[in-house]
């Protein structure tokens, strides 16, 4: 008998259907993956299945556990899901409760589910450390407390552990051991996987069977190896094209250095009004790069290591400790970058749903680096932003639209575009694909290639993701703690790591998915 | 603004409408009262409602209906202008503060600290003092209290907004504080302050009645709310009528300010606007 039997489900929100017929059985102890995009349906699944649905969801169709329909009413719904389900969620900063030491509140799951479990075993058994059991959240780092989720989760024992992207907010290295752990304790304890995730690498390493949504449809399920290595349906096989990265860049000829980052620190005080008994945190110690006329150079690193404030003051948003950098020979240590350099740099934020004004037409969004430019003309201006338009492949109708009016893949154009407007040399990208639904990213790392190739650009390339980064960079700058602690071409370096982090991140890669054993 | 999303909610409906409604009876008594408000009939006082005078008439022999709607108008213009000056000033402080930070912003908490310390009674007994009690100085007193408050709101609002990326998309063009300020941040919390303006509104309605209550506001022969209450004080166990028309009148244009304070917060706020499927979907 299957453990969970999902039947015809239907949820809608004011008519507007979210899941629509969507049926599927879910084994004793296997561990099943749901794959989809944002807006798929497949958190709203897992959440008719644990019966914590938002009020105004209207739901038909039959969810059955263990044989039994689920309970409609909400104090039995409660004692189920205490004894039986065990939930993992994304961010486990909002997840846990600030105010609560980590072992009460795995001791409040255990009470409340009667399961008699031992807090210390568990703690031993997520990983942690017995003195964690007496911190706070914020005390914890974001594998950890990522950790202590999945400890809580399993202080009453559940028969199905639901874990809805429980590794998208940590770096690399940690989400390997964080899936690592998740994958060892189900196998340990025989105990039923639902993991739904968008990264298909992710479910490939972890899950037996998999189902793919799409816009709240089920497309196709299976046996994992089945569906990636031969998958049916057309939406499948364009997911399991796109994960795959080709190597876009081409070899170039590099020109004279165009920027020069010399001995560059930045430093910030921490705690305490009076100027004796702060201390100093080196963000970014004593960085030293250059980056030739037509490169495309790649800054990784996991987060917290100072590659985001480095790319901040390159692009003049914040000021250098110590240290100065030069753009085509012209010193400067930050903000204090005059317009007409300014204009030749440009940088594309990591998260498209924040880089738009919302109360701002594109077209104002885009107008606003031309003031770099000095007065331009009204014949001048429309002609720069319909260029800029027109190189990211959009339709210059939509300038007078809103930025809500567009998916997270046409807002990454559209911040491409704004980039672009000024005909910069340097655009500094950080993290340019990462927000964004595997589907798309493909063609935006096409785009960034190609005008790459057209306009001679040079790119600063700031990410974690090394797939990415093999795909797109001529030379790869690897940092650790403030530090460059490796460099090399991609292919030298990606072969024959040298440094401890390097190695680190090379084994943290998940497996691609169509060579994953089981 | 869309419209039909604010008549979803019926609070912002009810309040607005019924403040509105108040707001409108002033406005009439500018050109036209049943009665002249000046006009001393003693042999007419102490009538109860009856057909010729509505709410009846006072100590006086004036009429109360026309008594109210004056002074329902002095109550909202006293509100309304200190409004004006707690929104003309604090929201600029509030602003900078948020965008240059460092010294600017200190100044502006320290100003708005010292602000705060005194209530809007001790700066009007003060000003009273100076230059004697009347309406300018009642908006006077009212308006210097609101300014911190402004200020901190905007200040709260735009710290939220200047983390946002298109802020740093802003700088990166090459905009200076005050555009920052000017074209994102102020844009951005509009919303915030409309709705700190309708409890500011409904505050300053309440701060007049007191002010004018305790001699420090309205002067006779103009009337207001709180002057009204004051006149009858000394009659209130005799004639209850007297006191009980502009009380609840000022209790009126207070909750309905209030209803529809709540109701544009959950008309505009945006962690309440994403309802339905976004709580869920991913």
């Amino acid at each position: 008998m299957a453990l969970v039997e999902i039947d015809k489900l239907n949820i809608s929100f004011d008519g507007r259907a979210a899941v629509s017929d969507l049926s599927l059985s879910i084994e004793k102890g296997e561990s099943f993956g749901i794959i989809g995009e944002s807006g798929s349906g497949k958190s709203l699944t897992a959440l008719a299945i644990a019966g914590l649905l938002p009020d105004n969801a209207k739901v038909s169709g039959s969810i059955r556990f263990e044989g039994a329909p689920l309970p409609g009413d909400e104090r039995a719904m409660a004692r189920l899901r205490g004894r039986h389900f065990g939930m993992v969620f994304q961010e486990p900063m909002t997840a846990l409760n600030p105010l609560m030491k980590i072992g009460e509140q795995i001791g409040e799951a255990a009470e409340l589910s009667q399961s008699g479990a031992d807090i210390a075993s568990l703690i031993a058994e997520v990983g942690l450390l017995p003195d964690h059991a007496g911190r706070f959240p914020h005390q914890l780092s974001g594998g950890q407390r990522q950790r202590a989720m999945i400890a809580m989760a399993l202080a009453s024992a559940p028969d199905l552990l639901i874990a809805d992207e429980p590794t998208s907010a940590l770096d690399t290295i940690t989400q390997a051991l964080v899936l690592d752990l998740i994958a060892e304790i189900c196998a340990r304890r025989g105990m039923t996987l639902l993991f739904i995730s968008h990264d298909m690498r992710a479910v490939a390493a972890l899950c037996t069977r998999i189902g793919v949504m799409r816009t709240g449809q089920l497309v196709e399920t299976g046996e994992t190896q089945a569906v990636l290595r031969a998958p049916k349906a057309e939406y499948t096989r364009k997911l399991v094209a796109a994960s795959r990265m080709e190597r876009r860049a081409t070899d170039r000829l590099h020109g004279d250095p165009l920027l020069e980052v010399e001995q560059v620190s930045r430093e910030y005080g921490q705690g305490g009004f009076w100027p004796w008994g702060r201390t100093t945190l080196r963000a970014v110690d004593k960085v030293s790069l250059t980056i030739a006329q037509g490169e495309c150079v790649a800054l990784v690193g996991p987060s917290g290591c100072g590659k985001t404030t480095l790319a901040r003051m390159i692009v003049g948003l914040d000021n250098v400790s110590a240290g100065q950098m030069r753009l085509d020979g012209q010193a400067y240590r930050g903000r204090d970058l005059p317009p007409l350099l300014r204009a030749g740099l440009s940088l594309v934020f990591q998260d498209p749903f924040s880089s738009f004004d919302p109360g701002m037409t594109i077209g104002q969004s885009l107008a606003e680096p031309l003031h770099l430019l000095g007065n331009l003309s009204s014949a001048e201006r429309a002609t720069r932003l319909h260029d800029a338009i027109m190189s990211v492949g959009l339709d210059p109708a939509m300038l007078d639209r809103y930025p809500h009016e567009f998916s997270g893949g046409q807002r990454q154009r559209l911040a491409i575009a704004r980039a672009m407007v000024t005909r910069p040399r340097l655009v500094v990208l950080d993290e340019p694909v990462s927000a964004l639904d595997v589907s798309v990213r493909g063609e935006v790392l096409n785009l960034l290639a190609r005008l790459q190739a057209e306009h001679g650009l040079t790119f600063l390339i700031i990410s974690h993701d090394l797939d990415m980064v093999a795909a797109m960079a001529d030379r790869v700058l690897v940092m650790e703690a403030g530090r460059i602690v490796e460099e090399g071409k991609p292919a030298d370096l990606f072969a024959h790591p040298q440094h401890a982090l390097t190695k680190a991140l090379m084994a943290a890669q998940l497996p691609d998915i169509t060579e994953t054993s089981w | 603004m869309n419209w039909q999303r604010l008549l979803r909610h019926p609070s912002l409906v009810i309040g607005l409408g019924a403040a509105t409604a108040f707001a409108l009876l002033g406005l009439i008594s500018l050109v036209w009262t049943p009665y002249p408000i000046e006009q001393i009939v003693v042999a007419r006082r102490f009538l109860g409602p009856d057909p010729a005078h509505w709410l009846g008439t006072d100590h006086l022999g004036r009429d109360m209906l026309s008594l109210v709607m004056s002074g329902t108008l002095t109550s909202f213009l006293v509100a309304f202008s200190a409004l004006v000056i707690g929104v003309g000033i604090g929201v600029p402080m509030g602003l900078a503060a948020a965008a240059w930070g460092g010294a600017v912003e200190w100044l502006v908490l320290r100003i708005s600290d010292v602000t705060f310390a005194f209530p809007s009674v001790v700066i009007a007994i003060l000003i009273a003092t100076l230059a004697g009690p009347g309406e300018l100085n009642a908006i006077l007193a009212i308006g210097i209290f609101n300014i911190p408050v402004f200020a901190r709101v905007a200040r709260g609002g735009a710290l939220a907004v200047a983390t946002q990326d298109y802020v740093a998309a802003g700088r990166l063009a090459g905009l200076g504080n005050a555009a920052i300020a000017a074209r994102h941040l102020l844009p951005n919390i509009a919303s915030l302050i409309i709705v700190q303006a309708t409890i500011q509104l409904s505050l300053g309605i309440l701060a007049e009645a007191g002010l004018s209550y305790i001699g420090l506001g309205t002067q006779a022969p103009a009337t207001s709310l709180g002057l009204m209450l004051r006149d009858s004080q000394s009659l209130f166990l005799i004639h209850p009528w007297l006191g009980i028309v502009p009380g609840l009148t000022i209790v009126l244009i207070v909750i309905a300010l209030n209803i529809a304070g709540d109701g544009l917060r959950d008309a505009l706020d945006p962690r309440l606007r994403r309802e339905g499927l976004n709580h869920g979907a991913g």
